[in-house]
């Protein structure tokens, strides 16, 4: 399928997002087949007249049965591909060396935070979050480890890359979804979801609001850049914060 | 304007009964009242001594239902928020719920809550009582009434006073500090003890109706219906209750 | 002796009375559908109430829209409305068992509407939060207009609502259980009461919970509990007061256990119709009465188990999502088994059926038609890995839509040019009929079809514009804007039927006592004394004639 659009949906960009198109472009063909032949036969027991008079008796429930079991095994075998697909994206976490990435939704706006390196995420207060002072997140700046911490509003990843992003929310639910990377998980105060893919095909995806979160909840988007991993490296160059002893640079 | 319904015309049978067979039978149905054993020529209310309690039995019992199910989820909503702790950084188990040691005067309520049901089944028993009932439908005056009540008003005292443990126990809990509000722990046992108060308040309500009931209604039937469905409500509110103070006292 | 109207506890009466309501709540649901279809498409359109409309304003449509119709329309009148009109005759019973517990239940029911209608005129208006209302948006007032005082009434009305469905539902239950005249076994009962029955338990246990979850809801708003609000909350830059742990995961899982019986709470009853409008108007019994009868609790029963899967993505536990997963996918098996009954009996009943097909059948062939399409799509949501990608997008809009609006409300539809006769003692207009159910077929495909493309395409739910800084949610514009159009000519269509219905009681041809020449016995209601013999669908068909035997025999067929 790789780059093909599988009916409208957008064109593909992860990893994972291969096998899912598949399963979805034969579910759709099957289930638009049932459609079609559900359909068909509704207009042919209408319209058909048979030329002589049919008996009273009530037609063996085979003619059910048959169809049935058809049906029962085109469940089935639906429930237990997807089940597959499902087990692998999300029933483990991610690799040990994939990126990680926070991300934190807010009445209306998406931030990024990349841990810096030392590779440690900073604390974190709510009663330190001050957006209009540049602390959306609440940072707490007495952490040493939240001193390299980079907050941005486009999620910048390199391409070919495990990543492992970490969602949460500080005041209602919102759903974090990229369509283009077929990943979605809702945003929930309190907790903090982890769900991994990797990004493939570089490119500009958006990234929309899947669960309403109040009145601007169809202006809350953002972007995710996928980039080759020097243009990854350089935008994390220059996005690091500078240390007041000037290191870090 | 609702339709005026057409009736089929009835007609009597006239099967053929061949040589020798039975007469003719007429089988119109008769207009109202009775009379025979054919059920359907009952008018529905009268079809027997247990029909109409049967039906407000049933009534009560889907309504129980409901309600159990009301309780559930609050007793749900408690075990989730009982394990809703998570795993700190350092693979501590953190969790912000703090048991509550209940006051000890829930037991006493408990116990006068036992009793109150001990009291309301005797006045049930009593109006059904079969001589009892017996004379009261003939008219001669009411023993099973005269009976009952003084058990109904025993339940009514011993409810009240079981409400007001209730309330000493929130006063109690109040003065150590616990509030509804203060732990998520005192949410439960406030929001759960204040639920159960508030149907056993409607129980005394309905006590009180069955009580005026037994003297203003004139069907035997409907006395003891009233009763009836009061004292299984009553006993439900003393099930449901002993379930919430195990939950109470053991499971937190 | 009927008393004076507001105080009737006649069950026809009170029928009569639902149904009005529902027509009622339908009408103004639609109304707002169609400012939120022209909102999308022309979001600086003036529109009356509210001017240009802002997003809230647009939020606010669609929550009081899927209120209205998924609680006072697609529960009020194929539960409370169709049963308080037909069911006691059905079974053979002159009255309900409790017409009290139905009375009560509907002034509960008017009272609720009216509080949940004035949410829009009171400060900040009408809630935001979809009918799902997850908290903390709905736990917290300052989390966006409406919140307030809006989302209070919204659940005062909700929890007014539950109790009248339960009362009503207490009442049904004692009705059908012990009110059946003799020779009615369960076996011989109508498949519509075996819907009204299993529909009447699951009220039961699903409405409870959600009355619980309302009153937690509404202790966490006013008496600063944190059932599902959790701590370090920060709203426009200020921290909410302290709340302890709550989680948002708990109402999640208490409305989703009412949110998904409540779904099949609204088709049951449209199921148990079908069945016996297709044997009505092919001439022949039903395809496997037994059968029927235990799909329909098949699908009850199951129907309790499901509910995880509107939370896939929600922050559930992934192997619960499969748990769900699997139960889902069972679900499917009874529902394929209804439609392929059904369609049997179309098969069969080819030679016999009704000529021409008059309008309650072809309500009834729409029904198929939609629930078939919307059923359709319910395997795909099913399954997690894809449901991640179409969770909370215009395809899941379709789906409900589809099994849901539409072919809940052809049922409705049916329903009501069926049992007119007996509300009016009239029929309606079978030209009318006729073009309402074309005009309306044509317009919901037209409207809902197409929206599984912009689900797929990733259009996301609630969004009141099409705007944003990506780009692609922009291409939709025509599909939108073809989708509104197709509403607008589906809402159009929709006033036919209001003025055959106003026309047709007055004008209309009258129906005689059994127009329909069925067998069930809301047809021939006998005041004294009643004896079923024989099954509910005995229609026997040789050669070209229609003859049937109707339930209820006055005479005992006794050697």
């Amino acid at each position: 399928m790789g780059a093909d659009r599988i009916w409208w949906m957008p064109p593909d960009g992860a990893l994972h997002g291969i096998a899912i198109d598949r399963l979805m472009w034969w579910n759709l063909v099957a289930l638009s087949v049932l459609f079609i032949l559900a359909h068909l036969f509704l207009f042919a027991a209408l319209i058909r007249r048979k030329k002589t008079t049919s008996a009273n008796a009530a037609s063996p429930l085979k003619w059910e049965l048959v169809p049935l079991i058809l049906l029962i095994v085109i469940y089935a075998w639906m429930a237990i591909s997807a089940q597959q697909l499902w087990a692998v994206i999300r029933y483990q976490g991610a690799a040990p060396q994939a990126l990680q990435v926070e991300v934190t939704g807010r009445q209306f706006q998406w931030y990024f935070r990349y841990p810096g390196q030392d590779g440690v995420f900073g604390k974190l207060k709510p009663d330190l979050i001050n957006a209009p002072a540049g602390n959306p997140l609440g940072l707490d700046r007495t952490d040493p480890h939240s001193a390299d911490d980079i907050v941005s509003s486009v999620l910048v990843l390199p391409a070919g890359r495990e990543v492992d992003l970490g969602i949460r929310s500080i005041d209602v639910i919102h759903g974090f979804f990229i369509p283009g990377m077929r990943v979605k998980q809702n945003a929930v105060p309190g907790m903090e979801m982890h769900i991994h893919f990797t990004p493939s095909v570089p490119g500009d995806y958006p990234i929309l609001c899947s669960q309403v979160c109040g009145s601007g909840h169809a202006r809350m988007q953002a972007h995710l850049r996928v980039v080759s991993t020097e243009e990854y490296q350089s935008w994390l160059m220059s996005h690091t914060p500078l240390q007041s002893d000037g290191a870090g640079q | 304007m609702p339709a005026t319904f057409t009736r089929t015309p009835a007609e009597i049978d006239r099967k053929d009964t061949g040589i020798g067979g039975k007469p003719p039978v007429d089988r119109r149905p008769t207009g109202g009242g009775g009379g025979d054993d054919n059920w359907d020529n009952h008018p529905q209310g009268r079809r027997g001594p247990r029909e109409l309690l049967t039906r407000y039995r049933l009534g009560l019992f889907f309504g129980l239902a409901g309600d159990l199910m009301f309780f559930i989820a609050l007793v749900s909503a408690f075990f989730v928020r009982q394990n809703a702790g998570h795993f700190d950084l350092r693979d501590n188990y953190v969790s912000d719920w703090h048991p509550l040691a209940i006051p000890p005067i829930l037991w006493i309520n408990t116990a006068v809550l036992l009793l109150s049901s001990l009291s309301i089944e005797m006045a049930r028993q009593h109006l059904f009582h079969e001589v009892d009932v017996m004379e009261e439908w003939l008219g001669l005056g009411r023993p099973a009434v005269r009976r009952a009540s003084p058990w109904l008003i025993a339940t009514t005292v011993l409810g009240s006073l079981f409400l007001l443990g209730q309330w000493i126990a929130w006063q109690q809990l109040s003065s150590q500090g616990l509030n509804f509000t203060t732990t998520q722990n005192s949410h439960f046992f406030y929001l759960i003890t204040a639920v159960h108060g508030i149907h056993l308040i409607l129980g005394i309500l309905a006590l009180m109706i069955a009580l005026c009931a037994l003297f203003l209604l004139r069907r035997v039937e409907m006395r003891q219906i009233v009763v009836d469905c009061t004292a299984w409500y009553w006993h439900t509110m003393g099930i449901f209750w002993i379930f919430l103070f195990v939950l109470l006292t053991c499971f937190q | 002796m009927m008393r004076r109207w507001p105080f009737t506890t006649d069950h026809r009466a009170i029928a009569i009375a639902y149904l009005l309501l529902s027509l009622f709540a339908v009408a103004v649901g639609t109304v707002l559908s169609v400012f939120m279809r022209i909102h999308i498409i022309a979001p600086n359109l003036k529109l009356p109430f509210w001017g240009v409309v802002p997003p809230e304003g647009y939020l606010a449509l669609v929550t009081m829209h899927g209120t209205l119709m998924v609680f006072f329309v697609l529960t009020t009148a194929p539960v409370n409305g169709l049963a308080s009109l037909v069911l006691p005759a059905q079974i053979g019973a002159r009255r309900m068992a409790l017409p009290l517990l139905n009375a009560a239940g509907f002034w509960l029911t008017t009272l609720s509407l009216i509080v949940l209608l004035s949410a829009f005129f009171v400060p900040g208006g009408a809630p935001i939060s979809g009918w799902t209302n997850y908290p903390p948006l709905s736990a917290i007032a300052a989390a966006g207009p409406g919140q307030a005082t809006g989302m209070d009434l919204w659940l005062v009305s909700i929890g007014i609502f539950c109790l009248a469905s339960i009362l009503s539902s207490i009442n049904l239950l004692t009705t059908i259980i012990s009110k059946r005249c003799s020779g009615m076994t369960l076996m011989r009962m109508p498949l519509t009461i075996w819907a009204w029955l299993v529909t009447a338990i699951l009220i039961v246990f699903a409405f409870s919970i959600l009355l619980a979850a309302v009153v937690m809801l509404l202790s966490d708003r006013h008496f600063a509990t944190s059932f599902f609000v959790p701590p370090g909350e920060v709203i426009d830059g200020a921290l909410v007061a302290l709340h302890a742990n709550g989680s948002p995961m708990l109402w999640l899982h208490l409305f989703w256990f009412f949110g998904h019986p409540e779904v099949y709470i609204a088709i049951l009853p449209a199921m148990g119709l079908t069945s016996s409008l297709l044997a009505n108007f092919t001439r022949r019994p039903v395809f496997g009465y037994g059968f029927m009868v235990t799909t329909t609790v098949a699908i009850g029963l199951l129907g309790l188990m499901v509910w995880g899967h509107h939370m896939f993505v929600s922050g559930m536990n992934p192997y619960a999502g499969t748990a769900f997963a699997l139960t889902t996918m069972a679900i499917a098996v009874p529902s394929s088994a209804k439609v392929l009954g059904w369609l049997a009996m179309l098969w069969r009943g080819r030679d016999s059926r009704v000529h021409p097909l008059p309008t309650p059948m072809l309500f009834t062939l729409g029904f198929l038609s939609f629930f078939i399409t919307g059923g359709l799509t319910g395997p795909i949501l099913a399954q997690p890995v894809l449901d991640a990608y179409l969770h909370n997008t215009y395809f899941v809009v379709a789906h409900f839509h589809l099994i849901m609006a539409m072919a809940g409300m052809f049922s409705l539809f049916a329903a009501i040019y069926y049992w007119f006769p007996l509300m009016t003692g009239r029929l309606m207009s079978e030209a009318m009929g006729k073009w309402h159910f074309w005009l309306s077929l044509i317009g919901a495909y037209g409207t809902f079809f197409p929206m599984h493309f912009a689900g797929l395409a990733g259009l996301p739910r609630h969004y009141a514009q099409l705007t944003g800084s990506t780009s692609t949610l922009g291409s939709l514009l025509p599909l939108q804007t073809g989708i509104t159009h197709s509403a607008l000519f589906l809402a159009t269509a929709q006033l036919l039927f209001l003025i055959n219905i106003v026309w047709s009681t007055l004008r209309g041809q009258p129906a005689g006592s059994n127009p329909w020449r069925a067998t069930t016995m809301e047809w021939s209601p006998v005041e004294k004394g009643c004896m079923v013999v024989y099954g509910p669908y005995e229609y026997r068909f040789d050669g070209n004639s229609e003859d049937f035997v109707p339930q209820r025999v006055l005479e005992t067929e006794q050697e």
